[in-house]
């Protein structure tokens, strides 16, 4: 469907307005829909916002450049330009194979965060285990030095010796 | 599971029970999991898939939820009964549409449901009246390590649960919450909410209507980073800062309505009222749309002898999937428009 206004992009943004039960539709493309001063941001699926997300890497200058012809994943046969397409990876093993493109991708996607400190589980190794207690405890001393909570921060360190890595 | 068993009334989520139900509907977690030693749904062999699927099913089937849990094969079911799965929120759009051998395990409350083979081989939600997240969690967490007990996850030290999608990994948690928000709709306050819902990380979608167009100011609003934070802190920041502050900013938008432009709010009320008491035909859109005013009439308590119970049950029973589904089978849009009308006149003009 084109777009009521412009009449050449493609409508994505669909409004049903219901005036005194007079309801009227507009179809708009994202460019004019904002001109209108429709609020169209806060409706951001996934998919497009790991598209947004895929396209700000190739701008990025600081993330290393992406090969074009990186190998695909020797499990399942994914590779960088299929993911980039569908935006789903093909198995677990392509975290393994694609861990420094992903890497600028998964710290957008999470606030600046790279690694796991929620559940874990009880199959898990205690290595596992013990590497998120840890990273826990990290997060933990960080909050309690910043609120200058010294003496927690003193039975978090006893926490982490205790752990003994 | 026979659907019809289940179309003629609404789930316990939709309620209007639970804490801060005048502008909470309902409180939504949900996990994504994948089993270790496969490949994701949509890379996928079938056979593989039946594996997956028997596998999870068979676990799923046995757990013991004290009451009685269905398994609807999804990839077999017609489409009018997959649309009454999707506007239930049985199922997500995406399972009803994908290709893939899937199914869902819903207990009879409704407040559990498994997707088998979405996005994720696994989809674990609880669904619950009002705002009751840590009720939720509480829940879910206990049905994850209960599974947890028979299937490998796929899992990894550093990036947590592994998910078809690198958006989901880490806890692989949602925590979502339906909101009605007509006084902010009114006021012209929603973008603000919107703006600093973005700025938070958060998303926020319309719920129901046809399409993408968000009607009846239903406005689900959930996490998106699930990596690097606990699951506990993500419900505890929902559950005490993030809802009540929404609810107090709509609270304050309705008690202004009602100082400043009491005409304004109680046109809207007595017009939603006078037209869905009246109206021969209605569309799925307009009615979502005056019920959502009579739903904050009733809460104004500007309507007498009517329930938000009841107004809920109209919102859902009158759904375009729901009124085919309850009348024997698929009708026509004038058809459905005509039936709407008459379960809405029938229901107000009981009272």
């Amino acid at each position: 469907m084109k777009c009521q206004k412009c009449k050449d992009s493609i409508a994505t943004i669909h409004l049903t307005e219901i005036i005194d039960g007079q309801r009227s539709e507009m179809h708009l493309c994202q460019a004019c829909a904002q001109n209108e001063g429709v609020a169209v941001k806060s409706q951001i699926p996934l998919s497009e916002l790991l598209n947004s997300l895929l396209a700000a890497e190739a701008d990025e200058p600081s993330v290393p450049e992406i090969k074009d012809t990186l190998d695909a994943c020797p499990y399942c046969g994914m590779t960088w330009e299929k993911f980039k397409k569908r935006a789903l990876l093909g198995c677990p093993n392509d975290y393994n194979v694609f861990a420094d493109e992903l890497d600028g991708i998964i710290k957008r996607a999470h606030s600046g965060h790279v690694a796991h400190i929620g559940k874990v589980p009880t199959h898990a190794g205690d290595g596992i285990k013990k590497q998120i207690a840890m990273l826990n405890l990290k997060k933990h001393l960080a909050d309690a030095l910043k609120r200058e909570d010294y003496e927690t921060a003193a039975k978090i360190r006893d926490e982490m010796n205790n752990i003994g890595f | 599971m026979e659907l019809r068993k289940i179309s003629e009334h609404i789930g316990k989520w939709f309620s209007g029970s639970g804490p801060m139900s005048d502008i909470v509907i309902s409180s939504r977690i949900r996990l994504a999991r994948n089993i270790a030693g496969y490949e994701f749904v949509s890379n996928c062999s079938q056979e593989s898939q039946a594996i997956i699927l028997e596998k999870l099913k068979e676990v799923l089937m046995g757990l013991d939820l004290s009451q009685k849990v269905s398994y609807i094969c999804v990839d077999k079911a017609g489409q009018l009964d997959k649309d009454f799965l999707v506007e239930r929120h049985l199922i997500s759009r995406l399972h009803a549409q994908s290709k893939a051998l899937r199914g869902v395990v819903i207990a009879a409350d409704e407040m559990f449901t498994a997707m088998i083979n979405e996005e994720d081989h696994l989809r674990i939600q609880v669904l619950m009246p009002g705002l009751q997240l840590f009720q939720c969690w509480e829940q879910l967490n206990r049905i994850d390590d209960i599974i947890e007990q028979h299937i490998e996850y796929a899992f990894d030290s550093r990036l947590g649960y592994l998910t078809a999608c690198p958006t989901n990994i880490g806890t692989g948690i949602r925590v979502s919450v339906m909101l009605h928000l007509p006084a902010l709709k009114i006021t012209g306050h929603l973008e603000k909410f919107f703006n600093a819902a973005r700025d938070m990380n958060l998303a926020v979608r319309g719920l129901f209507g046809e399409g993408t167009e968000a009607v009846g100011d239903f406005f689900q609003i959930s996490n998106q980073t699930t990596l690097g934070v606990k699951e506990e802190d993500i419900v505890k920041k929902f559950s005490d800062v993030i809802i009540p502050e929404i609810v107090g900013y709509e609270k304050l938008a309705r008690e202004q309505l009602f100082e400043k432009k009491k005409n304004m709010i109680n046109d809207k009320i007595y017009r939603a009222m006078g037209i869905l008491s009246n109206a021969q035909m209605i569309s799925s859109s307009e009615a979502m749309f005056l019920l959502s005013h009579l739903r904050l009439g009733v809460n104004l308590k500007k309507i007498d002898n009517l329930s938000i119970d009841k107004i809920n049950e109209l919102f859902l029973l009158t759904q375009p999937a729901h009124l085919q589904l309850n009348s024997g089978g698929p009708l026509s849009q004038d058809d459905r428009d005509e039936l709407r009308a008459k379960i809405i006149r029938n229901c107000l003009n009981q009272n």
